[in-house]
């Protein structure tokens, strides 16, 4: 069976006053039915480029989604018009960005907000609209639903607000939710609900995650399988335990020595990723993480490497001397 | 870190209710937001302490009390053995050379129409410490050397640089009067993975370089636990626990502390797989009505009766290690 979504070398451009910035350079994965694959990375990465040029939602002018295909159920995205595209958001795919906020209507109803998505893709009336409505309320947690159908998002909080985010995207039973930084405005304890109010719905329903975070900690709870971003390319993907316990690039390892973790005790010293985030405007023709790479060599200047499988099935490393380095690494211990 | 040494900062009961009014032209006040009620703990020289909760518990309202940006409304601030809490003037002026603050947002914090070496030159120019233009920028060039930062940067303005680069120079700036004392507001919480542990570092450094104590104000508790030599828990404005940093995070006593380390994701599939949790219930409620006796009582699982109609006092319960639960021996 082909996976439910395949990107394939996606590259999307932006077109800005300092100059030509590849945000999505050459990105290829696929997503499995009912599986969920996190994306991270950090500003800049192209992380986030990479869900908007799914779904369709890069503006243009200054974006420009330049080459790939990106099949969805069996049809090329990119080949859709804006009105069946229209079509596959909210009904096939759906969504939830980070700042619930901005992502509801304030002028409009939750009740309205949630029966117009369900109108549209679905044909339903005002009163079979309402009763799934409720339905959906009830899912995701939200109680006391009639009246908080009559309510406004200002009337929410922060978590109640994604919840309902979480319920407009579920309302079409959807194939595969894309959802950018879900929890990041959300405090600690908020986030824990929320994320795992949308894995038990995930699991139950059989539908395909992708989540794009900074946040480590949510990756290794939620995730079966990673995709690490840095300065537009994918650099290493594989299985949560591959890319947490058998790291072979260098940005992913570095990555995750610099993170503190709330089960390890004191160090006041971190080992921090050295220098400073790549300038998407000035990437020259080498590996893009060379500048911060411990382990650069002249060769890392001559091209940018392609992904490569490592060892494990599934696991795959863009480096020219990740090979070399798993050696060195066998040799030492 | 000896018991003996006098605190450097000390504040007790300290209180900041805000005023919640209706109406433009006739405003009436209706009610109170208890953003911060009635706190003690004291940071000694040198020392780290960590102030953490969610939004809206109280820890950045703390902050500016101790700063003298809000005037409590009540308790004392004692800053190296002195009441500061009704500070005016020309006292108030010197006590501000002494503390400084950096704050989450490099983007806000910073203005946009000044050049790097002014926004630093500014605190030394206005509290007239270097009169010499010369001198100032020499100052200037050493303060940014300090905060790994070429002295180059001189000439740029803030959207010039990376968010990190931006909070050096924020922290640059707070370093600018030597202070003793730093309020750190979420210092880290706005940067990337990778550069955030080059700044906690860096802070690091600064401290024992300068002999500089720290209140370090934070949501994000790997962290503080990293940073912190004791750590405080606040929930709605209320100090719920405090200990120093590997006990508290190796043996919460608070159920509310306890609720928080569980919902904070380990980078880690193993350790993730294996662990026990369960998200708090609820959302944390408004503090204009804080709910009677023990804030926590309406989402905590070891609620009894009593726990409505008593506010737990902070108890020693081991040494260093206090907690405010009438539930928890």
């Amino acid at each position: 069976m082909p996976p439910l979504l395949e990107v394939r070398g996606l590259h999307t451009e932006f077109r800005t006053g300092a100059g030509l910035v590849r945000a999505v350079d050459g990105v290829s994965y696929t997503v499995e039915a009912g599986e969920t694959v996190a994306v991270v990375g950090e500003s800049g990465s192209g992380k986030s480029v990479g869900a908007l040029s799914i779904l369709g939602l890069i503006a243009d002018p200054p974006g420009r989604i330049t080459a790939g295909e990106i099949l969805f159920d069996g049809r090329d995205l990119r080949r859709l018009s804006a009105a069946e595209m229209r079509e596959v958001r909210g009904r096939d795919i759906g969504m939830v960005f980070q700042e619930p906020m901005t992502s509801l209507n304030p002028v409009l109803t939750i009740g309205r907000q949630i029966i117009e998505t369900l109108e549209r893709h679905q044909g339903a009336d005002r009163a079979s609209g309402e009763k799934r409505a409720l339905e959906l309320l009830e899912m995701v947690g939200i109680g006391d639903g009639r009246r908080r159908l009559k309510q406004y998002p200002h009337q929410l909080s922060g978590g109640m607000r994604q919840r309902v985010m979480i319920a407009v995207a579920l309302a079409c039973n959807p194939k595969l939710i894309i959802a950018d930084e879900p929890t990041t405005a959300l405090d600690v304890t908020i986030q824990a609900q929320i994320l795992e109010l949308m894995k038990s719905l995930t699991r139950r329903l059989g539908v395909a995650q992708i989540i794009i975070t900074h946040n480590l900690g949510v990756v290794a709870r939620y995730a079966s399988r990673v995709n690490v971003m840095y300065a537009g390319r994918i650099v290493e993907a594989g299985s949560a335990e591959a890319i947490y316990h058998a790291p072979r690039h260098p940005y992913t390892m570095a990555l995750l020595r610099s993170v503190p973790r709330l089960d390890q005790p004191r160090r006041a010293r971190l080992d921090p990723v050295d220098g400073q985030p790549p300038d998407l405007t000035r990437l020259d023709a080498g590996c893009a993480f060379r500048p911060r790479c411990r382990f650069a060599t002249e060769r890392c200047a001559e091209g940018r490497p392609a992904l490569e499988a490592a060892s494990e099935p599934g696991h795959v490393v863009a480096c020219f001397r990740s090979a070399e380095l798993l050696e060195a690494r066998e040799a030492a211990e | 870190m000896t018991a003996a040494a006098a605190p450097l900062v000390e504040v007790r009961g300290l209180a900041m209710h805000f005023p919640v009014s209706e109406g433009i032209v006739l405003a009436r006040k209706v009610g109170e937001v208890k953003a911060v009620d009635g706190i003690d703990f004291a940071i000694s020289r040198g020392e780290t302490l960590g102030l953490v909760g969610e939004s809206g518990c109280g820890k950045t309202t703390t902050g500016r009390c101790i700063l003298r940006l809000e005037q409590p409304t009540a308790g004392q601030i004692l800053y190296d053995g002195r009441d500061v809490s009704h500070l005016q003037g020309n006292d108030l002026v010197s006590l501000r050379r002494r503390m400084q603050v950096v704050f989450q947002d490099p983007y806000s914090s910073l203005n946009p129409r000044m050049k790097v070496g002014d926004i630093i030159a500014e605190p030394i120019r206005v509290h007239g410490i270097e009169p010499d233009a010369r001198r100032r920028r020499a100052r200037v060039d050493e303060l940014l050397s300090v905060c790994g930062l070429d002295p180059k940067f001189v000439d740029r303005y803030p959207h010039e640089m990376s968010g990190g680069q931006r909070q050096r120079v924020g922290i640059a700036r707070a370093l600018a009067l030597e202070p003793e004392f730093i309020v750190c507001d979420e210092a880290v919480s706005a940067l990337d993975v990778s550069i955030q542990a080059q700044v906690v570092n860096l802070l690091e450094d600064l401290r024992e370089r300068f002999k500089l104590t720290y209140l370090f104000i934070a949501h994000d508790l790997s962290v503080v636990r990293h940073l912190c030599h004791r750590v405080a828990v606040m929930y709605l404005g209320r100090i719920v626990e405090m200990a120093p940093s590997d006990e508290l995070f190796d043996n919460p006593l608070h159920p509310y502390t306890q609720a928080l380390l569980s919902a904070v994701p380990v980078p880690d599939p193993r350790v993730e797989a294996s662990r026990q949790f369960r998200p708090p219930r609820g959302e944390v409620p408004s503090p204009i009505n804080p709910p009677s006796g023990c804030v926590f009582h309406p989402r905590c699982p070891m609620a009894v009766d009593n726990c409505k109609e008593a506010r737990p006092a902070l108890r020693e319960l081991r040494p260093g290690h206090w907690v405010a639960c009438s539930e928890v021996h």
